[in-house]
């Protein structure tokens, strides 16, 4: 029975020196009759106790069936799936397009995209400049805009034909419903929302880091025995690739019968009803607002300054609870992840719910006149003021010069 | 008529802190919540029920025995019942094995017309357990549901939260959604719900009761390994810009158009 345990400790190697209880990152070892036992309620398998034991007394079982190495390997290339809406590539594919000819270069294989929609052949010289070698191109007025059945049959058939080694794609809303699906259908391993994305140079595997309980730690996980291995890569933390319009590349179209492209639930309008014209999660510069901003009316003057820097409007939970201002701008655990260059917090104390949700911006400036605000702790640059002294004049300054 | 939520019990976050001496997180006093979205999903099922005037809401969660809180606190709010998915052989499932369990649970509760799941989980934010458990049950899905704008009990039409607005998507019952916090206000438990809480029956159900194939659950039907836990490096040490609000301003003005210009 022990045997079949996911991890355990073999008592005759543990010497009860304790040192695999400090390393555990989730308190899940404690000593008994000065021997090490793990509580399997606590341990998510991380392998910290493994590595930490000088006397390897703590093993994590080895799966009972591992395919053959020669399945594996008749996977290859590296794939990206180019999200579109209303016909546009999104930008988050050309960051996944950047970080996968790093992967396929180092790989030695091909670097390819998917691009489902209608009428969408004009987009493939833009990704072949891009980065692309191939461009797989399914085209049909059913899969004009995004839905989860026909989506999710074609990417998975595509993939079970082409057979790639690693599939990235947007952490967004369309690419975690996706993606999710497709995994579970082609019975693979999938990684969320990944900050991190390379290749062990020995194993030649994917190894995939993201945050994980808000960001407070990074896990880095691998898909050993499974083809392909699947990442959702967050937005705006690779950089986008820069079209080379001398490249060359090849598109390949793939057609499917009727019933592939048909749908269970019917997708009957696409509203669009961001305030501001700028969207949160693409934005460059966000500039959000607290509590401190005090009233609806005040709000303007964060618009305002957004306005002058052609930034996107955030806000704080609070912000959103006294309705000063609609939750799809709301920036935090409940609402959404932003990244962006600048990240300009008005009146916001910055409690860890916030924080989650902005604090892996490049730079952070935070204006708030509680010089003890958790907000400062993160800001690359504070200023300890009153926001409604400092704004206008930074709104004038940009005015000025930016126009 | 079944109405399932699935919850999970998470660390409150706000608690998690790394000791930077070992770097290790820091358990200690961090108490047990429901994930935060799937409170949204417990009490979108409850006005379900009410709308529909009929239906069972029958909760569920997969975790370690002490998870039972969780449903207690479910059923205080108003849930009819829960089911408990606990057994070692659980341990060290990714997204696809706890999915294809609590789908397992749910085909062995049966008559299921509509699922709810939050939109992620706050410990592990992967968001891929509703649309894997839409896959391994072969039901539509609705991802972000921000509101149901109507529902009987074969179809549904609902608004899907985007980046830019939102979708309104109709979907024939029996359907999964996973729902935001846009959706609903959840409700507080009343004493009667305490009262039956306390007194509730949870049933615990085996990898075994499941009838799951063993090669699908836990360690083994885990296609992913966390092969390396660490703290992200700190933020630098942040710059304090001092002076009235012009020069401040002034300041920044400067710093900042540096960044975007250049
Ligand atoms: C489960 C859960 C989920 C949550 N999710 C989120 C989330 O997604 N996003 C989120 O933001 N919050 C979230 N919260 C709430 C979070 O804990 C905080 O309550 C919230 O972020 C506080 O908002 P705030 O900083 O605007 O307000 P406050 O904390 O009240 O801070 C206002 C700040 O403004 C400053 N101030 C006041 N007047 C001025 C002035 N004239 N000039 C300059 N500064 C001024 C004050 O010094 C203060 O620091 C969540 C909470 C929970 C429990
Ligand atoms: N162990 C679990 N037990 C019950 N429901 C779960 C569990 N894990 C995830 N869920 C559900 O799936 C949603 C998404 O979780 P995740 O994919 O882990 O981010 C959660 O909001 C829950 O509704």
């Amino acid at each position: 029975m022990a045997e079949k345990e996911a991890i355990r400790v073999i008592d005759e190697k543990c010497t009860g020196c304790t040192l695999c209880v400090k390393f555990c990152p989730f308190g899940a070892i404690s000593m008994s009759g000065k021997k090490a036992v793990i509580d399997l309620a606590k341990c998510t398998l991380c392998g910290a106790c493994v590595e930490s034991c000088k006397f390897d007394a703590i093993v994590i079982r080895e799966k009972e069936e591992k395919p053959a190495k020669a399945a594996l390997s008749s996977y290859k290339d590296v794939w990206v799936f180019c999200e579109q809406k209303k016909s546009g590539v999104q930008s988050v594919a050309f960051e996944l397009l950047s970080k996968g000819r790093e992967l396929a270069d180092k790989l030695g294989v091909d670097l390819c995209c998917v691009l489902l929609g209608d009428s969408m052949e004009e987009a493939c010289g833009d990704l072949i400049a891009r980065g692309a070698d191939k461009v797989y191109l399914v085209d049909s007025p059913k899969l004009k805009a995004y839905q989860d059945d026909p989506y999710t049959r074609v990417l998975t058939k595509l993939i079970a034909k082409h057979k790639p080694e690693i599939v990235l794609c947007g952490a967004t809303t369309i690419g975690r419903s996706l993606i999710s699906r497709v995994a579970v259908a082609l019975e693979t391993g999938l990684t969320a929302d990944c900050t991190g994305l390379d290749i062990d140079p020995e194993e030649k595997i994917l190894l995939q880091t993201r945050p994980a309980f808000g960001g407070n730690i990074m896990a880095t996980i691998i898909s050993p025995d499974h083809r392909p291995q699947m990442a959702t890569v967050r937005h705006k933390v690779m950089k986008e690739a820069v079209p080379d319009p001398g490249r060359k590349g090849r598109v390949i179209k793939e057609e499917f019968p009727e019933d592939v492209y048909m749908s269970r639930s019917k997708l009957i309008d696409i509203v669009e009803e961001l305030e501001e014209t700028v969207n949160l999660a693409e934005a460059d510069i966000i500039v959000s607002g607290g509590r401190g901003v005090g009233s609806k009316e005040n709000f303007g003057i964060i618009r305002e300054l957004a306005l002058s820097l052609n930034a996107a409007v955030g806000a704080s939970r609070s912000a959103v609870d006294a309705d000063w201002i609609p939750y799809s701008h709301q920036v935090g655990q409940t609402g959404k992840t932003v990244c962006p260059k600048v990240y300009i917090a008005c009146g916001i104390s910055g409690q860890i719910q916030h924080l989650i949700g902005m604090k892996s911006s490049d730079v952070i400036v935070a204006i708030n006149k509680d010089p003890e605000a958790p907000i400062f702790s993160v800001a690359t640059y504070g200023i300890i003021d009153d926001l409604f002294k400092v704004l206008p004049i930074l709104t004038e300054k940009f005015n000025q010069t930016l126009s | 008529m079944k109405i399932i939520v699935l919850i999970k019990q998470v660390p409150d976050t706000t608690d998690v802190k790394i000791a930077p001496e070992t770097n290790t997180l820091i358990r200690d006093g961090v108490e047990s919540i429901i994930n935060p979205f799937d409170m949204y999903a417990i009490e979108e099922a409850l006005r379900v029920r009410e709308t529909l005037g009929e239906g069972e809401v029958i909760v569920v969660s997969m975790g370690p025995p002490q998870a039972e809180e969780a449903l207690r606190e479910a059923i205080s709010m108003g849930c009819d019942s829960a089911i408990l998915l606990s057994d070692r052989k659980f341990a060290g499932s990714d997204t696809w094995a706890t999915s294809y369990t609590l789908s397992q649970a749910i085909k062995k509760v049966g008559d299921h017309r509509v699922i709810f799941c939050g939109k992620q989980a706050s410990d592990g934010d992967t968001a891929q357990v509703g649309p894997g458990i839409s896959m391994h049950l072969d039901i539509p899905q609705v991802t972000y549901v921000k509101k149901i704008e109507k529902i009987d009990g074969k179809s549904a039409t609902v608004e899907r939260m985007t980046e830019e607005g939102y979708d309104i998507v109709e979907t024939p019952l029996p359907a999964i959604f996973t729902v935001v916090k846009e959706i609903n206000e959840p409700r507080l438990p009343s004493l009667k719900g305490k009262m039956k809480a306390k007194k509730a029956e949870i049933p615990v159900w085996t990898a075994e009761e499941l009838t799951c194939d063993e090669n699908k659950i836990g360690l083994d039907g885990s296609p992913t390994r966390v092969v390396k836990i660490f703290t992200p490096p700190p933020r630098e040490g942040g710059q304090l810009l001092k002076g009235e609000p012009a020069e401040t301003a002034g300041e920044l003005a400067g710093i900042l158009k540096g960044l975007i210009i250049g």
